[in-house]
């Protein structure tokens, strides 16, 4: 009896939103008298912090301190309609409404600027830190606060914006499928590394290495956790989880987390992640998320590393040690395969 | 362990935005570090009610009789409702963009259909009378066949599971028992191929298993209005589909939600919101209903099962030249979303692979379990690990290296899809090539140097010829097997290009876009502090730094008439004054 190790890989992409289209966002955004922007959705936090990546495009697009702005989700008295965050669509579509809204508000406050300088609109930048001043003359400026003091008090306009993105419904063929689809793929390929146990049956992830190619990445500490987050519930997906582990058959309902199998903290796998941008040309300054797909060529790459150590195929998920130390029996033992590269 | 490789595609990217790409704290980060982040069932309300609901012990039988006498006696009980009480008693979810029929009940009526179908909600003081009173509902039933296979449900004479759909599959086009994929010709494809690789993956169903169970809040606000406190992933989806189902003006109801305990896809059904409401507009007084976390785990309905069959014709040199599919979604009882995903997987095919002969039939099928629904990866994640296991079993037959067969088969920019759309913005080759570097997994000179860029288009972004059929047409099972009715010339296009937007920050194939706003550092008449630096250094670049963007930076200026999509709402900007 021994434990061999194994290397497998699987290469994927994902299409960011829903993909016929049809599945509109939208954003409201306006300013205290201070100059400090709220952003109004309806757009779902679940976690996976739709509220930071739409203040962040929110706060560039503007051109003001992240501190300036705040997003308010989600009251369908207050923030506009959007799908909803499902399909990988929150990064893209709501980054887009929220470009949009941005801009608006932006173009007021340019122009109350404007009028308290007693200059052109477009001759005015910001500069990010809550200061906006005529382009190469940095001493002709007016703080973001002033303006909108100005703009409310004296002026009597409201620095706000409305967005909405939408990519219009496609129709489908019902003979070839032809389709309009998503428009922006993310890409990925990762390598996992395990170790099988020809007794026991089970498997060991030893590590992961994987490259994501996810168009521009708003926010790289988010990213991370979306990733290794992801990672964790492909391994969960790929070894442990079923409510029926023996589909089609119905029984062994699981009622709870003593009886619905999951990987614990001890069987967390070291993991390495690089990240590619090739900014998507309708994304949100190129954006495109990480979203759902950051679990899925785990479950590939894991079935092809326990083939690779032991020369068993497991075609039918989850890869539990029953289903390996079955074909390990019809194999008449463990059958290693070629090593692959460099291992741990 | 997270690294940035900023060389790669360094030209079509100007990093030099002010905070999109820093890693800055979320808003949010310190109120779910301190446990005082507002979740859905963190409302209290004065006098609220709890609902339970009464479930099938049966996978599939009819309804003789139901008898709540004896639980709307019990202590505490408020209100029972039935099907009857549900105006608007049929609903399916995708009827809010107009696809597909209704076929679900709130409340089963006359049949139940899977195992755990609510029947009847009771509505009592307080959680423990109206689970105690659930125990004393009566129901009668009489038992009926049960199908739990995908492809036995479709075979002719199995019993019928959802009566809106008869033959035991979702209706395609109004004229398929599936959604079809024909680009090229697969059978020609076989023909010439060297080795033939075929094989059958079962993905089981998976629980969502969110911290935070399913639930909702409903409350009236004494002005006609009810507010839901709601723990939905989409706020407005699950409000459209409440007010169908209760038969209100969606103003009359206020949704809250938007901080939630994990969804998944999970949260999109919209399991408690409608029964909540009514349970409100019923009684006057605030209603909750939240699923406990068996409740939750075996009727929350999973992530569905698919079956999926890939035949794949490769050549010597390891270039595949056919690949076909046949895959069965397990819907359960009901459509929920299971008929869009089917479509999403269609687009999907074959993969990240440019392949000449790519056919595929995606069957919903419905069998008597919980209804499935979206998932992390909806129509993706399982049809990803056949392919992939798939492409394994393929380099394999070919005698190549895994890395090296992907590389060779990657799309590129250029090429032409399955779905008739040509691919752009494509990666794939460089993450292979990063990914085999860093598990120092060796490829070949020439496969290290392929690339996305280049070698797509010309012959591989033609559509050809391809023979399509009329199999499978609804109500004739007998057509499946049948024989192409037709070829469409090479070229044929028949949906029109929907328009693309076009956003800032891409510099892919057009100048930069001149309305993104510039960033010139304040510098007071006194010395101000440097600016930050920035949170990531990107490594050096391997290539030569792309040519320097122009001195002059574009100003804010009013978006060109050529720019549609959202910045058609940016109309402010073109009405500067002195």
């Amino acid at each position: 009896m021994a434990r061999f190790r194994g290397r497998g890989m699987a290469s994927v992409n994902y299409p960011i939103g829903m993909n016929l289209g049809g599945d509109p966002s939208q954003a409201l955004i306006h300013s205290n008298p201070d100059g400090k922007f709220t952003v109004a959705l309806s757009a779902i936090d679940l976690g996976q912090g739709m509220k930071q990546v739409t203040r962040q495009v929110a706060a560039e697009t503007l051109g003001v301190p992240i501190e300036d702005v705040y997003v308010d989700t989600a009251d369908s008295d207050t923030g506009p309609h959007d799908m909803g965050s499902f399909a990988s669509r929150g990064t893209h579509r709501m980054g887009n409404a929220v470009i949009a809204a941005a801009r608006e508000a932006r173009g007021v406050l340019l122009e109350a600027a404007a009028e308290e300088l007693e200059v052109n609109a477009a001759d005015l930048v910001t500069d990010g830190k809550g200061n906006i001043h005529v382009k190469g003359a940095p001493s002709r400026s007016i703080t973001v606060r002033a303006t909108a003091q100005a703009a409310q008090f004296k002026q009597g306009k409201t620095i706000a914006g409305r967005g909405i993105f939408l990519i219009p419904l496609s129709s489908v063929d019902p003979e070839t499928g032809e389709m309009n689809p998503n428009t922006a793929f993310a890409h990925a390929c990762l390598v996992a590394d395990v170790e099988v146990d020809d007794e026991t049956g089970e498997v060991t992830v030893l590590g992961m290495n994987s490259a994501y190619e996810l168009g521009r990445v708003i926010n790289p500490k988010m990213v991370e956790q979306q990733l290794v987050g992801g990672a964790w519930m492909g391994i969960s997906h790929a070894l442990y989880e079923t409510p029926e582990p023996y589909y089609p058959n119905p029984d062994h309902g699981p009622r709870d987390f003593n009886e619905y199998l999951m990987p614990g903290p001890g069987d967390i796998a070291p993991y390495s992640i690089a990240i590619l941008e090739r900014p998507a040309p309708d994304g949100p300054f190129g954006g495109k998320g990480p979203g759902e797909m950051c679990a899925n060529p785990v479950l590939p790459a894991i079935a092809n590393a326990v083939y690779n150590a032991v020369g068993v195929r497991v075609n039918d998920l989850p890869i539990t040690p029953e289903k390996i130390l079955r074909g390990i029996r019809a194999n008449g033992g463990a059958k290693p395969q070629a090593r692959r590269g460099g291992a741990l | 362990m997270m690294e940035f490789r900023k060389d790669l595609f360094s030209n079509e990217r100007d990093d030099d935005l002010n905070v999109v790409g820093k890693g800055v704290q979320r808003q949010d980060a310190p109120g779910h570090v301190t446990g005082r982040s507002p979740f859905f069932d963190d409302h209290a309300f004065e006098g609220l009610l709890h609902l339970k609901v009464v479930r099938s012990p049966h996978p599939h039988a009819r309804i003789r009789r139901i008898d709540i006498s004896a639980a709307e006696r019990a202590p505490g009980v408020k209100r029972i409702l039935r099907g009857a009480d549900v105006p608007v008693n049929r609903n399916t979810l995708l009827s809010l963009i107009n696809f597909g029929k209704d076929d679900e009940p709130t409340l089963a009526v006359d049949k139940v259909r899977y195992i755990g179908e609510p029947i009847v909600a009771i509505i009592a003081e307080s959680e423990a009378q109206a689970l105690a009173a659930r125990a004393l509902v009566r129901l009668e039933y009489e038992p009926l066949p049960a199908v739990f296979d995908v492809e036995e449900a479709l075979k002719p004479g199995a019993p019928v599971i959802n009566d809106i759909y008869p033959g035991n599959y979702f209706e395609y086009h109004e004229k398929y028992d599936h959604q079809k994929l024909r680009f090229g010709d697969v059978e020609r494809g076989f023909a010439m191929a060297d080795h033939i690789v075929e094989d059958r993956y079962q993905m089981s169903p998976i629980e969502h298993a969110p911290t935070e169970t399913n639930g909702s809040i409903a409350a009236p606000e004494q002005n006609d209005r009810f507010v839901v406190h709601s723990c939905a992933q989409g706020l407005f989806f699950s409000l459209g589909t409440a007010a169908k189902i209760v038969n209100l003006d969606s103003n009359r109801l206020h949704f809250i939600g938007g901080t939630v305990g994990g969804g998944f896809g999970g949260k999109v059904d919209s399991l408690t919101e409608p029964l909540s409401i009514l349970g409100a507009m019923m009684t006057g007084r605030p209603v909750r209903y939240v699923l406990d976390r068996e409740e939750e785990m075996l009727y929350g309905s999973p992530r569905g099962a698919e079956r999926i069959y890939i035949k794949d014709g490769i050549a010597r040199d390891g270039r595949i030249l056919a690949r076909q599919i046949r895959s069965y979604f397990d819907a359960g009882a009901y459509t929920r979303l299971s008929s869009y995903a089917a479509i999403k997987c269609t687009a999907h095919l074959p993969g990240p692979y440019t392949i000449p002969n790519v056919a595929s039939d995606i069957y919903v099928a419905y069998t008597n379990r919980c209804p499935s629904t979206a998932m992390r990866g909806f129509g993706i994640t399982a049809v990803d690990f056949a392919l992939e296991v798939h492409m394994d079993k393929g380099a394999e037959a070919c005698g190549l290296d895994p890395m090296e067969f992907r590389i060779l088969n990657a799309y590129r920019d250029g090429d032409m899809k399955a779905h008739r759309r040509v691919a752009k913005n494509t990666a794939l080759i460089e993450c292979v090539q990063v990914a085999a570097e860093k598990a120092r997994w060796p490829i070949s000179d020439e496969a290290r140097r392929q690339s996305s860029l280049t070698g797509g288009g010309g012959a591989r972004a033609e559509i050809p010829a391809t023979p399509i059929d009329e199999n499978g047409r609804i109500n004739r099972p007998e057509t499946r097997g049948g024989r192409p009715t037709q070829t469409l010339p090479a070229g044929t296009m028949r949906i029109p290009l929907t328009k693309q937007p076009i956003m800032e920050g891409s510099t892919e194939n057009r100048p930069k876009a001149p309305a993104v706003p510039q960033y010139e550092p304040y510098r007071p008449a006194a010395a101000a502090p440097p600016p930050p630096a920035p949170a990531y250094t990107p490594p050096p670049p391997s290539a030569p730094p792309p040519a320097p963007a122009p001195a002059a930076a574009p100003s804010a200026s009013p978006a060109p008439a050529s720019q549609h999509g959202a910045h058609r709402f940016s109309s402010v900007f073109g009405t500067r004054r002195r």
